[in-house]
This record gives C-alpha cells, sequence and structure tokens, in this order.
C-alpha cells in the first residue's frame, strides 16, 4: 500500500528525519495561505499523487509570490497528472503540498528495502541523488552503496557511520546521517514497511541535511497490525476495479487486452494469461479467485471483469483443490442470469468434482464453451474473439 | 523414500481444532498419511479425528515422537508456530497460510540460523499447497487423486500451477515421487535449490519438474545448483511471460521489481544451464515426457 509524500514526511519527521516545513492544501485558497504562514520568499507546491516523476510531468513548481502558488496550484486541481509510471490515464490531484523552498548544495539518494537473497532489510545509497533509482542504477552503479540489516540486531552504530563517511560526508553530517539512517529503520521495522525512500535526501546550503522528498510503502499483509498506517490509504489513487476487487477478496490487476480472466490460483492464473498470449491474444486482466470460491464470489469476479468496457470474451479456467467445480459451476450459472452475460464465456474444469460441474454447465442450456485443457480454452477465446471483433 | 514424506514418516497438526485443521486432517488420514497428533493450545487432553490433542507441540514430540508437522495456523499466529516447531525438534514443517506479515518471516529465518544442520527444520511454504508423495502420504491442501505414483519430482511456488502439471503427466502415464509447493511469499523457508538438492539425493526420483515465477532470485540459485551439482534432468516452466513490471501477481512474491526477476530473464538464465523450458505451461508434461525418452534412449 502507497501513501503521499507529506505523510510519508510527517510519519518521518515523527522518528527524527528532518524534513522542511510545510502545509497540506485541498483548494488553491488553502494553498495561498499555506504559503503566508510559512513566511519566506520562495515555495514549492507539489502535486500529491501516489507516483514518482511528478516534477517531469509538471506537478512541482517553485513560486516567488502568494499569487503564483495561488495560481498554479489552480491549475492543478482535479487534473490527471499523467507521470512516466501512472500509465496514460494518470492519477487525480487532489491535495497539495506547499513547502519552503530550500537552497541545496547537493542531492543524495537513500531507500530501505526488503532484499530477498538476505530475507532482510537492506540500505540502499548514493552520493548521486535526484534521479529515479533505476536510472541510477544503470547510469552511476558504482554510486550506489549497500547494506544489509541483521533482524536480530538492528542497524549498527558502526554501519550507519560506514555508509555516512562512504558517501562523502564529513564533521557535524555525519551524526546527521546516522540519526537519518536510524530513523528510516526504525520507521520501516516498527510500521511494517515494505519501501523507504528519501530522494532526494539534500545537503543544504548551511551543510545540514534534510528529506527534500519521502516515499513509503507497506506491506498488506500487516495492515491488521497497523491501524494508522491503513488509516492513510487513498481510494482516488487507486485503479476503482483493483479496488473493488480487493473489497471481495480477489486479487485483481488491469491489464491492456480484451480477453477476461477467472482462474484460481496466482501461478496458474500468470500461466492463462501466458498462454492466451501465445496463442496470439491479450488478456484483459489478471484475476485471482482464491481457495473455496462460493457461487457468490464467482459472480463477483465477473462483475469485476465486466466493468472494463475493453473485455469481449471470458475464459474461466479452475483447477480446483479446496475449491470444487460444481461451486463454480454454478457461480457461472448464475452470473449469466443475474448480470445478463452476453459475451461468450469459455470455461475449463478441472480437479475435485470436475464430472458434477461440466454436467451442471451442459445441462444449463447456456452458450457456455466447455473445454477440457487449459491450450483448447485459450485458443478457443483467442480465436472467439477474433471472430467478433471482425464481425 | 521420495522426499520429506511417506507413509511411516509421524506428523503432527498444528491447529487441529479449526474448521480447516479438521478438514484437511481427515483428508490426510483418509489418504494414508501418519497423522499422529494434533496440537491446539488450551485443547489438549481431548480427541480429534481418534488422534490425541496436546498444548504444545513439545509435549506432542514427546508423547508421540512425531517428526513432521502441517499448520492450519491464521497468519497472525504463523511465525510463531513455525519456530515453536522449530524448537521442538520437528523435522520438516509446511506451512499453508497466505497472508503472513514479511518481517514475521524475517524473523523466523533469522531465528532458525540458532540450529545446528542437523537440528534444523526443514520449513515448507508459507502460502503454498503443501507436500505430497502420491499413495504414501501428504501434508497441505492439494487433491491427492490427481497425482499417479511415479519417479518425477516436482517444485513448484504456485499450488494450482503445480496441479496442472500433475494432471498433464498423469494424462501421459507419468507418475510424482513427491510434489512439493514452496510457495508464493518473498520469504520463504526451503527454496528452490534446496528441494533439488533432496530430490538429487532421493533414489525414487529420476527427474525432475521445477514451476516458477517471476519475481526473487530463486530461479537463478537453482540454476546454479543444477549446473554445479545436478545428474539428474530439470525440466523447468516459468509463469509470467505477460505480466508487467512493477506490479503484484496475486502473489506477494510475484512482482518484477529488479533485474533478472522477469520471466524471459529467468528462462534465458535456465536455459543457460541446460535445463529444459517447457515454451507454454500446456506442454509442461509433455517437455517431461521427451526428456524423460531422450534419457532412456541415450
Amino acid at each position: 500500500m502507497d501513501i503521499h509524500e507529506h505523510q510519508a514526511k510527517e510519519i518521518l519527521a515523527g522518528f527524527g528525519v528532518p524534513v522542511p516545513r510545510g502545509g497540506v492544501a485541498y483548494s488553491p485558497e488553502q494553498a495561498g495561505y499555506r504559503a503566508r504562514e510559512l513566511g519566506g520568499e520562495a515555495w514549492v507546491v507539489k502535486a500529491q499523487i501516489h507516483s514518482g516523476g511528478r516534477g517531469e510531468a509538471g506537478g512541482v513548481k517553485l513560486c516567488k509570490t502568494e499569487d503564483e502558488v495561488r495560481d498554479y496550484a489552480a491549475t492543478l486541481f482535479g487534473k490527471q497528472l499523467v507521470t512516466k509510471q501512472t500509465g496514460a490515464a494518470g492519477k487525480g490531484v487532489y491535495r497539495l503540498w506547499v513547502e519552503e523552498a530550500s537552497d541545496i548544495q547537493q542531492e543524495l539518494y537513500l531507500g530501505f528495502v526488503l532484499d530477498r537473497k538476505s530475507e532482510r532489510i537492506m540500505i540502499v545509497a548514493s552520493s548521486h541523488g535526484g534521479m529515479e533509482i533505476e536510472d541510477l542504477a544503470e547510469k552511476d552503479p558504482d554510486s550506489l552503496r549497500r547494506m544489509i540489516i541483521d533482524p536480530a540486531v538492528g542497524l549498527a552504530g558502526y554501519q550507519a557511520r560506514e555508509l555516512a563517511f562512504a558517501l562523502g560526508l564529513s564533521g557535524g553530517q555525519i551524526a546527521q546521517m546516522v540519526n537519518v539512517l536510524n530513523a528510516c529503520y526504525r520507521a520501516y521495522r516498527d510500521l511494517d514497511a515494505f519501501m523507504v525512500e528519501i530522494n532526494p535526501l539534500v545537503i543544504r546550503a548551511s551543510g545540514d541535511l534534510v528529506a527534500l522528498d519521502a516515499k513509503m510503502s507497506f506491506d498488506t499483509n500487516a495492515l491488521y497490525r497497523r491501524p494508522d498506517v491503513a488509516a492513510l490509504r487513498d481510494p482516488s489513487q487507486e485503479d476503482p476495479r483493483e479496488a473493488m476487487a480487493a473489497d471481495h477478496g480477489l486479487a485483481y490487476v488491469g491489464l491492456d487486452g480484451d480477453i477476461g480472466c477467472i482462474i484460481n490460483g496466482a501461478g496458474l492464473a500468470m500461466a492463462t494469461m501466458d498462454m492466451i498470449k501465445l496463442a496470439g491474444g491479450e488478456p484483459a486482466n489478471f484475476l485471482d479467485i482464491g481457495g473455496g470460491a462460493s457461487p457468490e464470489r464467482v459472480c463477483t469476479a465477473f462483475r469485476t471483469v465486466l466493468s472494463d468496457p475493453n473485455v469481449g470474451v471470458i475464459l474461466v479456467n479452475i483447477f480446483a483443490g479446496i475449491n470444487r467445480c460444481d461451486w463454480i459451476a454454478n457461480g457461472v450459472i448464475q452470473a449469466y442470469r443475474d448480470i445478463g452475460l452476453d459475451l461468450p464465456v469459455i470455461v475449463r474444469l478441472a480437479g475435485t468434482n470436475v464430472q458434477e460441474g461440466k454436467a451442471l454447465l451442459e445441462t444449463s442450456g447456456l452458450p457456455i464453451i466447455a473445454t477440457d485443457t487449459l491450450a483448447e480454452a485459450a485458443d478457443a477465446a483467442v480465436s472467439l474473439r477474433r471472430q467478433n471483433a471482425a464481425a | 523414500m521420495a522426499i520429506l514424506i511417506d507413509e511411516t514418516t509421524p506428523v503432527l497438526v498444528q491447529g487441529i481444532s479449526g474448521r480447516i485443521g479438521q478438514f484437511h486432517a481427515a483428508e490426510m488420514i483418509e489418504h494414508n498419511t501418519n497423522v499422529v497428533a494434533g496440537v491446539t493450545p488450551g485443547k489438549g487432553g481431548s480427541r480429534i479425528l481418534d488422534r490425541p490433542v496436546f498444548n504444545t507441540v513439545r509435549e506432542a514430540v514427546e508423547a508421540t515422537g512425531a517428526q513432521a508437522s502441517v499448520m492450519f495456523v491464521p497468519p497472525p499466529f504463523a511465525a510463531d508456530a513455525m519456530m515453536e516447531a522449530a524448537d521442538a525438534g520437528i523435522q520438516t514443517a509446511v506451512c499453508v497460510a497466505d497472508g503472513i506479515p514479511a518481517q514475521d518471516m524475517m524473523r523466523v529465518k533469522r531465528f532458525l540460523r540458532r540450529y545446528p544442520r542437523h537440528r534444523k527444520i526443514r520449513l515448507i511454504g508459507p502460502n503454498c499447497a503443501g507436500v505430497i508423495s502420491p499413495g504414501r502420504g501428504f501434508m497441505g491442501i492439494m487433491p491427492p487423486h490427481i497425482y499417479t505414483p511415479g519417479r518425477v519430482g516436482i517444485v513448484g511456488r504456485s499450488g494450482t500451477l503445480g496441479y496442472e502439471a500433475a494432471s498433464q503427466m498423469k494424462a501421459l502415464g507419468i507418475g510424482v515421487s513427491t510434489s512439493v509447493g514452496i510457495g508464493g511469499d518473498p520469504i520463504n523457508g526451503a527454496s528452490f535449490r534446496d528441494i533439488l538438492e533432496l530430490f538429487e539425493a532421493d533414489p525414487d526420483t529420476d527427474a525432475v519438474m521445477m514451476i516458477g515465477e517471476i519475481g526473487g532470485p530463486q530461479e537463478a540459485e537453482a540454476a546454479a545448483f543444477v549446473r554445479d551439482h545436478m545428474s539428474k534432468p530439470v525440466v523447468a516452466y516459468v509463469a509470467g511471460l505477460s505480466a508487467p513490471k512493477g506490479r503484484q501477481m496475486g502473489h506477494a512474491g510475484a512482482i518484477i521489481s529488479a533485474f533478472g526477476e522477469s520471466a524471459q530473464e529467468k528462462v534465458e538464465m535456465l536455459n543457460a544451464v541446460g535445463i529444459t523450458v517447457a515454451p507454454n505451461p500446456s506442454v509442461m508434461g509433455s517437455t517431461v515426457a521427451e526428456v524423460l525418452q531422450g534419457r532412456h534412449a541415450a
């Protein structure tokens, strides 16, 4: 789960990371008021959306007067900001962050991630911040420093010092950096984060460190014990179909194709999408219906898939272990009746109670195309989609 | 003896009194598994499915000599159940739960380092279907009837995709020695490499089908192991050729977030060490058949 920059800054500041003074605004007037409240001669106005690359997309501006702050804010509110990470639809701007401008002497990169190789939290840092970590890894890999933290010990003082010196810091900056590293680690650990990123962490003209930007994402499996973090969820930044599916216990990811997929198991779902692609088609979505799928859940899956207007045919592929093919068949039949389906549906059933499931589909009198294998199902879906598209 | 479980392995069920635990324990018993006890804190002294129930894993191990454990424990309590099993001397544990916080698994893996090699638990999962040696016993949630006993090992992250492979093999008359689901989480117990090592040493296994997916470094690690240490043929498939970068595809661990984590890159790594990669998921079984035939002909 992602959160906004201003929320990440507030959290990290609470753990002791220095951040520029600033405030949130929900209207152009409020943005102007924030500038006046902060005082000074220049302010940075930043669109709050769940995406990186906001600067290049025109979502960040340095303003010199209160009027400029207000006018720029007016152009941002309600806009769909398209960055290189959002996809063509972009993300809606409904809140801004207005902060005091900083004199930047140098930009550093600092990130905390889950390293799957060591199965521990890893710090990634560079003395060349400001660009995305992917670009940094490509253009300047030698500048990257990595450090792995033992969960039984935590971040050791010597590790933090080593990193601070390796980044070329000196004097009082060493203690400041050690403090920032400890604060980020504690925030990561105590709040079940997946990622903490400060990019850039800047050295101001005064020589002091400050987090100019901040990004945090969280482990959704741990939200049950982090109610304060869960409360930061912003539905306006989510794909509405994915949010609806998640609320019903379905894992759904929208894609660009036109063949809707309803499958049980993440691996089988990915494999079915691969088959569709190899048969010359394009999947419209990933959808894992999960174990123990009741007819109601199957129905919800159909509604989710159908909410994508590009879908022209639906492929259902179930290999039942704890699921039962007869439940799935009943769900498909119920979906036809309740939703008034008018798209072709290809169903492939295998595993527990497969004969009962097939018999139910056959006697239903509905135009369901039953197939026995994964390959047949994918081929049937692709050729039907072609026929329909041509007609 | 196949790997990890056979008809003699004494198995206990952690969480046996819950609806799900009881349902799967009954299935396991019906399919020849030597279930000797259950554990549910507070239910010690009772009997479920005609098996004694204990308050702690340690008591159950002392009283019954249980060597393996399968846990049907909700995610918030799963990490603790794993550590309890490890400390009680269980040799093989299967954790089915999906939804365990990553830092809980980080702590479990760090905890397991306190035990010397011969005393260390072999943890399968979490977020997995379990382990089955067809006809001999199983620990998990898979439908046992789709497997035929035989001499090919299966190891995969996904449960249902493992079923798909087993049923394709069954249709071609190819049986399974043991099938192991290692689970779809970013931090898990046994890796592909660990299970390949067991299959290589198992006299009842002739070849291995390995089913990977996007995300994580374990296929690369497995490729290096196959290159340096394996004499038995390995067939592979990697799911997620059409998965976009940076999006989580169902499994918490199925996300391309670093170099070498896409399906294409993994296929190249596996090909480079001589592993036969099935070009699509509908030919996993026939690719195994071809490799086995080639081996007999040679």
